[in-house]
């Protein structure tokens, strides 16, 4: 799409004032901006919703929101995944950032840290701020603030061939009785034909850093600890390697684990998961949106916790949040849409419409989310075991990521690096990025 | 002979697998368009759907307002298109048959542009437009457009310029004609086909461009199609397959449109030139 970089302005003269003419024209053809003189607050809510099920839930509690307040209007902007950082960060440089802002705990550091987001504290109903759990709320504490509300969140699940499994006798985990590491490690190995091309597991793990960090919170791996000042260090302990070891393990030593699905995105395993090839895919919860919609008829599966470790089911995550511009100058209005927007009847029905767990307490006792048909009840057992995802509030954890961690876990899942050097690279390159964010 | 058939044969086969590369994606895309997701998730996906289906262009069209973004989209992209022109055709001609400084600095610049990424720019340019107030609007998107597509559009223009002998304005001077009358009945007919095949880049890449508009325009009724079309992806490149190919499949049925109907236009052009020349 963008094949060419952008031409700088000229700077000669005819063609300046040719511009500027352009200008005035152009301005003079484009009318007013829409702006109301009655009184009416108009509120931009920008919303990264996209399924349909989702959109459409977005779509109709701001029409209940506008048909209940006629003095605050809300007005519904569709954003994108693709390109939020980006197009935030210019919207707040030029002091045109929607009121309220969709977005997800782990994006919003350098926003927090730069004030473009307002702090919360004071905005939000008691209610809103009860109802949420304190795990929830620390993924999206930033220094002494609170800079957007968590909502939505999705642990990683395996997402299972359930004829495949009661077929091998295999022991089926629940979320009461779970696979160790080690269990799970043994189980896609008796799984495994390789040869035949069928493997117990497929690990999509296109992106190796968010997976790998936040599945080695069950296993006691942190990777990012913190000092009294608050600087943050990385270490990589024996807990930490538990699930990098496992999976190493699975692709290269017992080939349980397909090699080829080492560089794909989740949805790319989903045929070989519904072809036979593949017995389990550990996936987010929200995937299983797409089996519903793509598995042939007849496909027999389920949704298992993932495996436990030192930590049990303990997992990171990086909830979707709403946050409020600081530049807003109706942040009271924005926060009583937000509480709107996230009573619990409305958190079910946002969290219903992205196939993702609400983070609020009421919302995760409603029946429709505790029910076992699509893994339900599964997800919402593992609610309290979530935790923030490691780093998310760490500065340069972003370049750590890119620079240092997903090249060094992709050679080391590969089979080209030995865990010495993984970890080395880990630490001590980490480390130096680190060091220039915390000088 | 027997050897100039082969060749011959070989020079088609050669044609033909390029006709395939270049025909392979928007093939692909045109049978997921009509793939029900069962045969989405397929793993063993064919060309020709077995059970084709038109819910994935229902869906687009339902979940998305595309008509309006493509209007968006062709508003934008002609108003580029032809602006950039009206600019450019002027700057080239006194480039290429006018050998000042300026001229060489200008030519200068148009390399130096290039060098620009816009994640630079953005912010600053994104300024200077609110300053302008043309942020969220199209005319405004317009003028970036026209800005980011001068200097390919220039230096495009100032080669078919070269390309038309100065000597045939000479005698056109030397019959008696004005600078204006040889501009318009000489060199015009002459460069229509670099005009149009530069118009034509400016057009392509304005409809195809994604970035600026999507931190330009807040409000969703003036979004273009390029952004409306990443509404059908989500978190982690997760997509919405069928109902993205769909889009994407009307979303390139404007470009394919105009090339078909100029194309003609382009090629006899340029072959008069080469007669002629």
């Amino acid at each position: 799409m963008r094949t060419r970089p952008f031409a700088a302005p000229t700077r000669t003269r005819p063609f300046a004032a040719v511009l500027a003419a352009l200008a005035l024209l152009l301005t003079a053809c484009s009318g007013g901006d829409g702006g109301r003189d009655d009184g009416t607050v108009t509120l931009r809510f920008q919303s990264l919703a996209w399924q349909q099920e989702s959109v459409e839930a977005n779509k109709e509690l701001v029409a209940e929101w506008n048909a209940t307040h006629p003095g605050v209007r809300v007005e519904y902007v569709q954003g994108s995944w693709d390109s939020v950082h980006d197009q935030l960060l210019t919207s707040f440089e030029g002091g045109e950032a929607p009121d309220i802002i969709h977005d997800a705990s782990d994006d919003l550091a350098d926003f927090a840290y730069g004030g473009y987001l307002a702090d919360l504290r004071e905005l939000l109903p008691d209610r809103l701020r009860k109802d949420i759990p304190r795990r929830s709320w620390e993924t999206t504490t930033f220094g002494d603030g609170v800079y957007g509300v968590p909502f939505l969140q999705e642990p990683r699940v395996l997402l299972a061939n359930a004829a495949w499994l009661a077929e091998s006798g295999v022991r089926i985990p629940t979320p009461d009785d779970p696979w160790t590491w080690e269990e799970f490690r043994a189980v896609t190995k008796e799984l495994s034909d390789p040869d035949a091309g069928k493997y117990g597991v497929a690990w999509p793990l296109k992106e190796p850093v968010s997976a790998t960090l936040n599945l080695s919170l069950s296993a006691g791996g942190q990777v990012f600890h913190r000092d009294a000042d608050g600087r943050a260090e990385i270490r990589f302990t024996a807990a930490d390697a538990v699930v990098p070891r496992t999976v190493r393990a699975q692709v290269g030593t017992d080939r349980s684990a397909s090699g080829s699905t080492l560089g794909m995105g989740g949805s790319d395993t989903l045929p070989g998961f519904f072809g036979g090839r593949y017995a389990m895919v550990p996936l987010g919860f929200s995937y299983r949106q797409q089996v519903v919609q793509q598995a042939p008829e007849g496909f027999d599966w389920q949704v298992l916790p993932a495996p436990a470790g030192a930590d049990g089911l303990t997992q990171g995550v990086s909830p979707q949040t709403l946050s409020i511009a600081e530049d807003s100058p109706y942040q009271e209005e924005a926060a009583e849409f937000v509480d709107f927007l996230l009573r619990p009847e409305n958190m079910v029905r946002l969290a219903l419409g992205d196939w993702m767990l609400p983070t609020g307490r009421a919302a995760l006792k409603d029946p429709a989310l505790r029910t076992e048909k699509y893994g339900w009840s599964t997800g919402t057992a593992l609610a309290g075991h979530l935790r923030p995802a490691p780093a998310q509030s760490v500065r340069g954890y972003p370049e750590w990521k890119d620079k240092v961690a997903t090249p060094a876990l992709q050679e080391y899942y590969s089979g080209a690096i030995g865990l010495g050097e993984l970890r080395e690279r880990l630490v001590e390159d980490g480390n130096l990025v680190l060091a220039r964010y915390q000088r | 002979m027997r050897t100039g058939a082969a060749a011959r044969a070989g020079q088609y086969a050669a044609l033909v697998a390029y006709l395939v590369f270049l025909a392979f994606p928007f093939l692909w895309l045109v049978s997921t368009a009509f793939k029900p997701p069962r045969e989405l998730g397929s793993l063993h996906p064919t060309w020709i759907p077995h059970d084709p289906t038109l819910a994935n262009f229902r869906q687009a069209f339902d979940e998305q307002p595309l008509l309006r973004a493509a209007l968006n989209s062709l508003v934008a992209a002609l108003g580029a298109a032809v602006v950039a022109v009206l600019i450019a055709t002027p700057m080239a001609y006194v480039i290429a048959r006018r050998r000042t400084l300026l001229a060489r600095a200008a030519t200068g610049w148009v390399v130096v542009s290039q060098a620009f990424p816009f994640v630079l720019v953005i912010i600053p340019l994104f300024l200077v437009l609110k300053n302008l107030r043309l942020i969220d609007s199209v005319p405004g998107l317009v003028m970036v457009y026209v800005v980011w597509a001068l200097p390919f559009a220039l230096w495009m223009l100032v080669g078919y310029v070269r390309a038309v002998p100065v000597q045939l304005e000479e005698a056109a001077a030397v019959d008696g004609a004005g600078r204006l009358r040889t501009l318009v009945s000489v060199t015009a007919p002459l460069l229509a086909p670099g005009v149009v095949a530069t118009a034509l880049f400016a057009f392509v890449t304005a409809w195809n461009e994604f970035f600026f508009a999507l931190v330009l325009l807040k409000t969703p009724e003036k979004q273009t199609l390029p952004v409306v079309l990443t509404h059908f992806i989500g978190a982690e490149g997760v997509a919405d397959l069928g109902p993205l190919a769909a889009a994407a499949c009307l979303a390139t049925l404007p470009s394919l449109v105009v090339f078909a109907v100029i194309q003609r236009r382009i090629t006899s052009g340029m072959l008069a030139g080469a007669v002629k020349s």
